[in-house]
This record gives structure tokens, C-alpha cells and sequence, in this order.
């Protein structure tokens, strides 16, 4: 078997060759194939690109930083402008309301399509390219055809309108009430087939013996799902739902294409005030202090998810 | 055991309407895009372009300047080919050596990439947009081919290193024996053995740098360097309700995208599956 030829530094191998180098050891042997400095270009990237500019960036918070003049430190006066206006605490809530919204629903249609596409449908191929076509796209150009569906004489009001239902016509993103919800509609549809995938891979990991015995007992099609499929696919649950989670919390360009976060502010999100506050009015210190909130919901996100993992891992 | 029967037939019946339903707004947008600019206003989204016109993708075609979707193109395509080989060529080694030396620092180095994925990128956009303006760098295609290296490379090492880990020692051992040195193990040996993560990585990568909206609006906006997706959305900022031409022009930024992926669908859909599962 390959396993047992393999040289791993720390497990004593037979087939080890006895270090010719008078330093010796088994890090060297491993090591002769691949040498350090290699890596150093990619880590001298990361380290400028993220941490040396995150870092930075999370110093300007502190600043009335405005792109040109000498930087000066605030303390947190940026944070007490966010957490006490009501534009940006507005941002914050909608930035939430979407990334929550987006997870449970992109979750629940993204799984449902994946048990049905999973076996058995004879159009399972083709349904499944179709289905993920969306998710190549920019969501760029995906909200503009989004935006027409919801124009005021558009596709969607026409379809309400035929069926009667002219009382819930209105001008979706154009109303306080509905711009959210719209939103997050053109971002589940965008990702449908993106978790649809997600979920195929985590059901190919499911026996199909496991349903049949369920079924020879007795158990009907919810049943199996429920008692059989969900709980074999609860590490890909954690995992499609961080990644959805984390995408919803940095929404930008959906936002930026449909409305700009307009109608007054109503669907702004933190992304877009980061744009907004920072590239287009020049506040780059309070624009900085808002992307640290930002970053400060997402890491916690990400932790939370470290922190589940590892935890079914112990068990 | 779960053999089909007619109530599976129902079910499909079921399934592909649902399908049609979320598909629908993509029959829409080529139906609207084949309008003339008369019928795309006066005639409801769901009648048939009656006559078939390519007025709308005539006009999206002519527009110039910071509005050109074929300089756009071409502008995404030298970023992003120019990203994906950085990534590709520095990932890959990376990768390896970080799986294959592992000493206490190669660990750290892993965490950090590891860590770097989840970091959103708006909060070091400001300071790396005043970088780039100090080094010249704003505006161009080597500024954003250098961003776009170092924002997606934690993602590509992490790609790189699911393989490079299950990759057996064998080989290297054995050209090792024969007397190869170090770097002609990797490229002669090594990379070629990296061939399926390369695709992925290349897919995964090349489509988020073609896709990306916020970055090359913040770093480009108002230069000659202007990405497909910046330009669609001035070029669209610009035209009210002509929506013949405004589905053209978003049709013509997703033709390469939904070219490449019919030919390619199953690694795509591979590509997004294992890059989540890493």
C-alpha cells in the first residue's frame, strides 16, 4: 500500500533513507524536495495585500482620515457616530436582515432542489446544469435583468395582475418595506444552485442502503429525509451556511446595481456605506471604522463556525 | 429499491417546472434583448420579440470610450488571465511546500492563509487604494493583477494544498533517486500531477476576478484599465429604460462566462463543490 511508503516527518518509516546530511534528520529528508524560500513571494503577497492593509485599515478607523490630509486620531468617535446615527445603524440592520434571510432561504431551496436532483429524475443532468448557470454569472449583470422584473410595469406586477392579485403590486424597489426583501431575492436566486451543489456533494456521501432500510421499516418519504438524510449532512449544513452566511454579510454589488441603497437609504448595507462613505465622499477614516464592524460580524461568524466544527469532531 | 413509478413521473413533472420558474428571468432578458427599442417599451415582457431584432446589441456594441463593452472585455481578460497565471504559478509552489515542509513556521504560514480567506476585503481596500495611488499603481491592469494575486491567494493555496496533501511521495522520492534537482521535481513532476487543481483553481479564481464589481469600481473607476462589469454598469447608469440595449449589453458580458461554462460544466460544478468542501 502507498500509506505505508509514505515519509511523514515525526513517524519513523523503514524505508526512511538514512540522512546523508551530517544535520540530519527526518525534516531534512523531507524537506530536500521542496525549499522554504519557495513560499515567500505568496506570504510576502498575503502579508502586504491582507494583513498589512487590514491592519492599516483598522488604524484609520481611528482617524479622520480623508484620503489626503495627515490622518488624525479620533479615539472612537467614528464608532459613536455609527452606533448612535441612524443611517448606519439602519445599514447594520439591513446588512443582517439580508445575510440571515438569504442563509435560510438559499439553504432550504438549494437542499430541496439537491433531494430532488439527487437520484432517480431522468432530467437530474440536465435540471442540475441549468439550475447552477445563474451562479457563473456576475451578480452585476444578473441584478440588472432582476431590476426589470421589478420595474413598476414590469414582469412581476404583470404575472400579479393576471392572477388577480393587483393588490400586491407595487413598485418593489422603489417601497422602504419591500427593496429588502427584494434584494435578498435576487441574491437567493443567484445561489440556488450554487448550495444545490453543495448539498449533491454532501448526499453522495449518504448511502442509499441507509434510505432503503429505512424504508423496508416503514419510514415514508419526510421521514427518511428527516431521521436519515438531514443528520448525514449536518457537517455540509455548517459548512454551506457559513459560506452563504459570511457572502450575505458583504453584500455589495446587488445592492449598488438595484438601488444604490436607495429609496433613501432604505436598502444601504454596510458594503455599500463603506463604498459610499469612503470612495465617493472621501471619509476614508469613518468609511474604515464601518468595514471594521463588518469585519468584526464576519470573523466572529467564521469563529462561530471553527468552533462547531471542531465540536462534532470530538464527539 | 426506489424503482420509477408513476408517482416519480409526477414528481419530475413538479421538478421541472420549478426549474422552468427559476429560470425564467433568463428567457426573459434574451426575449427583451432580441426587441426592438420601440416593442421593448410598449409590449409586455412576456410576448415574443415580434419582429426579431439586433438593434439593442448593435447599439451596446457602438458605444465607446469608458462605455466600450469590447475594451471591457479585453481589460478583464489581461486582469484576469494575468491574475490566474500569478495564482496558478505561486500558489501551486507555495502549496507544496508548505504541506511538504512541516516545521513550526510552515504551520503558521498555513494558519495564515487559512485565516486571510475569511477577512473581507473593504477593510484593507482603503489602505491598499492609498498604496496604490503613492506607487502609480491606481488605474492599471499590473495594479489590479497584483490585488487580485494577493486578495485570492490564500483561497488558491488552500485549493493547491487538499491536493498537494493526498499527492503520494513516491514520485519525488523516486526522481530524487535519479538525481532531479529540487525545482525540476516540482515542474517536471510535481505540477503536471497538479493538473485537476490547477483547473479548479483556475476556474474558481478566474471567474470571482472576471465577476468582481467592487474592487475594480473602487481602483479603476474613471481609468482606460475599466473591467466588463464596470463598464456595464455605467454604460447602464447612462441609458433609461432602453431595456432592449441594457439586456444586450449585460448578454454580451455573460456570453464568455456561459460559453466557457457548456463546455465545461462538469468541472465548474466540481470546482465549487470541492473548493467548499476543501
Amino acid at each position: 500500500m502507498h500509506e505505508t511508503l509514505k515519509v511523514r516527518p515525526g513517524t519513523p518509516g523503514p524505508d526512511v533513507p538514512p540522512a546523508r546530511s551530517p544535520r540530519g534528520g527526518r525534516r531534512r529528508a523531507a524537506s530536500r524536495v521542496a525549499a522554504w524560500w519557495w513560499s515567500l513571494p505568496a506570504l510576502a503577497l498575503i502579508a502586504a495585500v491582507h494583513y498589512a492593509a487590514t491592519l492599516a485599515g483598522s488604524a484609520y478607523a481611528f482617524t479622520d482620515f480623508n484620503g489626503f490630509r495627515t490622518p488624525e486620531f479620533v479615539g472612537l468617535e467614528n464608532f459613536r457616530e455609527i452606533f448612535t446615527g441612524e443611517a448606519p445603524l439602519r445599514a447594520l440592520l439591513n446588512t443582517i436582515v439580508i445575510a440571515v434571510a438569504f442563509l435560510v432561504l438559499t439553504n432550504v431551496l438549494g437542499m430541496a432542489f439537491a433531494v430532488a436532483l439527487n437520484r432517480q429524475l431522468k432530467s437530474r443532468f440536465v435540471l442540475r446544469t441549468v439550475l447552477f448557470a445563474p451562479v457563473v454569472l456576475s451578480p452585476l449583470a444578473v441584478s440588472y435583468v432582476w431590476k426589470f422584473l421589478f420595474q413598476q410595469d414590469g414582469p412581476l406586477n404583470q404575472v400579479l395582475g393576471a392572477v388577480g392579485l393587483e393588490s400586491l403590486q407595487r413598485t418593489w424597489l422603489g417601497d422602504p418595506w419591500t427593496v429588502v426583501p427584494a434584494i435578498t431575492t435576487v441574491m437567493v436566486w443567484q445561489h440556488i444552485g450554487l448550495t444545490m451543489v453543495i448539498y449533491l456533494a454532501g448526499l453522495a456521501g449518504v448511502p442509499p442502503e441507509s434510505e432503503e432500510a429505512a424504508a423496508i421499516d416503514g419510514a415514508g418519504a419526510w421521514a427518511r429525509f428527516r431521521h436519515v438524510v438531514l443528520p448525514a449532512l449536518r457537517p455540509t449544513v455548517l459548512i454551506a451556511s457559513t459560506m452563504i452566511l459570511v457572502q450575505g454579510l458583504r453584500v455589495f454589488d446587488q445592492v449598488q446595481a438595484l438601488t444604490g441603497g436607495g429609496p433613501f437609504g432604505a436598502s444601504d448595507t454596510l458594503a455599500t456605506s463603506v463604498y459610499q462613505q469612503t470612495f465617493v465622499n472621501g471619509r476614508f477614516g469613518y468609511g474604515s471604522a464601518l468595514a471594521l464592524v463588518m469585519t468584526g460580524i464576519v470573523l466572529l461568524c467564521a469563529g462561530l463556525q471553527m468552533f462547531l466544527l471542531r465540536d462534532r469532531k470530538e464527539k | 429499491m426506489f424503482r420509477y413509478t408513476r408517482r416519480t413521473a409526477a414528481r419530475e413533472v413538479l421538478v421541472v417546472l420549478a426549474a422552468l420558474v427559476v429560470f425564467s428571468p433568463m428567457l426573459i432578458l434574451l426575449n427583451v434583448s432580441l426587441k426592438t427599442s420601440q416593442n421593448s417599451v410598449s409590449t409586455s415582457a412576456f410576448s415574443l420579440a415580434n419582429p426579431v431584432s439586433l438593434d439593442g446589441f448593435r447599439e451596446a456594441l457602438a458605444a465607446d470610450g469608458q462605455n466600450s463593452l469590447v475594451t471591457g472585455a479585453l481589460n478583464s481578460a489581461i486582469i484576469t488571465g494575468g491574475s490566474v497565471l500569478v495564482l496558478v504559478l505561486l500558489g501551486s509552489i507555495t502549496a507544496f511546500t508548505l504541506t511538504r515542509i512541516t516545521s513550526g513556521w510552515s504551520k503558521v504560514a498555513f494558519g495564515s492563509f487559512l485565516v486571510a480567506i475569511v477577512l473581507p476585503a473593504q477593510l484593507g481596500q482603503v489602505p491598499l487604494y492609498s498604496a496604490m495611488r503613492e506607487l502609480g499603481l491606481l488605474g492599471t491592469r499590473t495594479g489590479m493583477v497584483l490585488a487580485y494575486s494577493g486578495m485570492l491567494m490564500p483561497l488558491a493555496v488552500f485549493l493547491y494544498s487538499g491536493f498537494t496533501r493526498s499527492l503520494p511521495t513516491e514520485y519525488e522520492e523516486a526522481a530524487q533517486m535519479e538525481g532531479a534537482g529540487r525545482f525540476a521535481i516540482f515542474t517536471r513532476i510535481v505540477f503536471p500531477l497538479l493538473a485537476p487543481a490547477t483547473g479548479t483553481v483556475a476556474i474558481l479564481t478566474g471567474l470571482i476576478v472576471w465577476n468582481d464589481f467592487f474592487t475594480s469600481l473602487v481602483f479603476l473607476n474613471g481609468s482606460d484599465a475599466v473591467t466588463l462589469p464596470v463598464v456595464v454598469y455605467s454604460f447602464v447608469g447612462t441609458l433609461v429604460s432602453r431595456w432592449n440595449v441594457v439586456f444586450a449589453a449585460v448578454l454580451l458580458s455573460m456570453v464568455p462566462v456561459l460559453v466557457l461554462y457548456l463546455l465545461a460544466q462538469k468541472k465548474f460544478i466540481q470546482g465549487f463543490a470541492g473548493g467548499v468542501k476543501g
